[in-house]
């Protein structure tokens, strides 16, 4: 039984191989997760729900199938963490908010039905920040989640359940969505691999929505090949979502090509810097010795200045909470979701009541600021003028592409802070996704992988923007650069830094 | 300050929320220093700039409008906090 013990902390390539070689069942990898989760559950709260039940049906028909003889597609029998914000048909999805509590969505999300197809199991749904507002998961209705590295650090946010799910080895690969740097913040934080895909590359339909024009699905693993595996089974053009590109989907495991040589990178000053005020030193330095390394394999480095991007801050809290005021408009205790108590009141009372209970904090002050920047006599001031800002930006990062291939630096200025550390200053909070913002306002693609470890052992991610359509070019990069560390090979311990805390704690 | 209380009351109920005395105090003194962070965009001169709206080109996608199925009454109702027949049920809103 000691070969089954460590499955759980493969990747989902390796797993894939074993179940290719019936070496292993969709069943015991099954068990070896559910194992690592009773362990360490407890310390993370990395899942609002599991959905065992579901995973056993699953495993069972792939390990059938695999019986039977069927060619099964490579990521089938291996577990998938989901993000609280795919409707997922007869699953609880809330979204992290009161207001979607026990809502059972009546039909899949077109990214649920292609991992289904794709025979990957649904371990459960992670926590997240209430409607994917917030960057440390402190803003779900339903509690925190831990970083498996350090227990008293957040995971990052908003995907913050599912970049703790495969970090701590309670999940082989998970997915998130980014509308300002919701997958590669946590992934960052939590030292493994996320990708927010070119906007309309994965479809949104039965996503539930935050800000429309910013939303994007992507998976969070282990490594950089899991990313690409799972990319070719989430991008796809989408009839149902008006904003799906209808462009060829390559198989992404092609670009898995450690060579860099002649690629032109750029390190963005802005990503560095923002305002003057530069990102943590040991953030600084992992960065700056990852530009080295790509130098050493090969690849032309140079600094870039795209002076736009220091109005990214304002610009996204603008735009953002004026397309989640009308996007959350839908939440009015009328047809799901969560309505207050009547006291023969109107309709109009009936539904702030509603909305005052059901809405935390945080997703109440962007509703707000949201209204109001579109409100009679400012929408001019403020909705326009963000969006005509948006397209100097765009246009910066489009003279960035015309020199280079590709552009890097840190994906968060710091490394996972503390829990409670920024929950009263929204401002420093927002500050913390100021090198993944500037990504979604120009639908770009980016990625995060795991550049270096500070001195307190927390990870730290480089952030790879590519051009519109560019992820191959990315993956390619990323590829070459994982395999030239190990950083991606470390796994966190979430037990035994609880033991060892409490050891420390007794002793003192 | 940009922001009044009242201003704040008001997008409150344009918003549909209903914010408690000490939320409305709180939320003027947050929303002003976030208002007050937007301000750095004046600064930029923006003057024949087109609006960005969506990252990608758009142009109108249709479909034929052809009958397919969809979800039943019963599915659309099932997580109805409260209904009536095939009807979502609601606070009366016409004398």
């Amino acid at each position: 039984m000691s070969a089954r013990d460590g499955l759980h902390e493969l990747t989902a390539h390796e797993l894939s191989d074993l179940l290719a070689r019936r070496d292993a069942s969709a069943r015991e990898i099954l068990d070896a997760i559910w194992g690592r989760i009773d362990r360490v559950e407890g310390e993370v709260s990395a899942y609002l729900r599991q959905t065992r039940e579901v995973a056993r049906a699953q495993a069972a028909e792939v390990d059938e199938r695999r019986v039977h003889g069927d060619e099964l597609p490579p990521l089938a029998g291996v577990p998938l963490a989901l993000k609280d914000i795919y409707c997922t048909e007869g699953i609880e999805t809330t979204c992290g908010s009161r207001i979607l509590e026990s809502f059972r969505p009546p039909y899949d999300a077109d990214v649920i039905e292609r991992c289904r197809a794709n025979g990957l199991v649904f371990l459960g749904k992670t926590n997240m920040d209430e409607f994917a507002m917030g960057s440390s998961t402190e803003n779900s209705a339903f509690g925190v989640t831990r970083n498996p590295w350090d227990l008293d650090r957040v995971p990052g946010g908003s995907s913050g359940g599912s970049a703790a799910s495969v970090a701590g080895s309670e999940a082989i690969c998970s997915m998130g969505t980014d509308t300002g740097g919701s997958i590669r913040q946590p992934a960052s934080f939590c030292g493994v691999v996320g990708m927010k895909p070119t906007y309309g590359r994965v479809s949104r339909y039965g996503v539930i929505a935050f800000a429309s024009s910013l939303d994007q699905v992507g998976p969070i693993t282990k490594d950089v090949r899991d990313c690409a595996l799972m990319m070719n089974v989430l991008a796809a053009h989408d009839e149902r979502d008006s904003t799906s590109i209808d462009a060829p989907v390559p198989d992404y495991t092609q670009a898995l090509v450690p060579e860099v040589k002649g690629l032109r990178i750029g390190l963005v000053t802005e990503f560095m810097e923002y305002q003057g005020v530069g990102v943590e030193a040991e953030v600084g330095d992992a960065i700056r010795a990852a530009a080295t390394r790509f130098q050493e394999l090969g690849a032309e480095c140079a600094e870039v200045s795209l002076p736009h991007l220091n109005y990214s801050i304002p610009v996204y809290y603008i735009i953002a909470p004026a397309e989640a005021s009308s996007n959350l408009a839908r939440y009015d205790g009328v047809q799901y979701g969560y309505r207050a108590a009547e006291e023969g009141e109107d309709i109009i009372e009936m539904y702030r009541k509603t909305r005052d209970e059901g809405f935390g904090p945080e997703v109440k002050r962007r509703i707000m600021l949201g209204t109001y920047a579109l409100s009679a006599g400012y929408y001019d001031a403020y909705y326009l003028k963000a969006s005509q800002v948006r397209t100097l930006i765009r246009r910066d990062f489009d003279r960035a592409f015309e020199q280079f291939d590709l552009l890097v630096g840190p994906v968060s200025p710091t490394v996972a802070f503390r829990l409670g550390e920024k929950t009263e200053d929204p401002v420093a909070m927002y500050l913390s996704d100021v090198c993944t913002i500037p990504v979604n306002l120009g639908g770009l693609p980016g990625m995060s992988v795991p550049c270096g470890f500070s001195s307190d052992g927390l990870p730290i991610g480089m952030q790879l923007v590519g051009k519109p359509l560019g992820e191959e070019t990315m993956l390619r990069a990323a590829y070459a650069f994982e395999q030239s560390t190990d950083f991606h090979r470390r796994r966190a311990h979430p037990v035994e830094t609880r033991d060892g805390r409490r050891s420390v704690v007794a002793r003192g | 300050m940009r922001l009044t209380p009242e201003q704040v009351e008001h997008v409150a109920l344009l918003a549909r929320l209903r914010l408690s005395e000490e939320e409305g105090a709180r939320f003027t003194t947050q929303l002003n220093s976030i208002l007050e962070h937007f301000e750095q965009l004046q600064q930029i001169d923006t003057s024949g700039v087109p609006p960005m709206s969506h990252a990608v080109p758009m142009s109108n996608v249709l479909r034929n409008d052809e009958p397919a199925p969809s979800l039943s009454p019963e599915e659309a109702l099932q997580n109805a906090p409260d209904r009536s027949r095939d009807c979502f049920r609601v606070p009366r809103v016409i004398e």
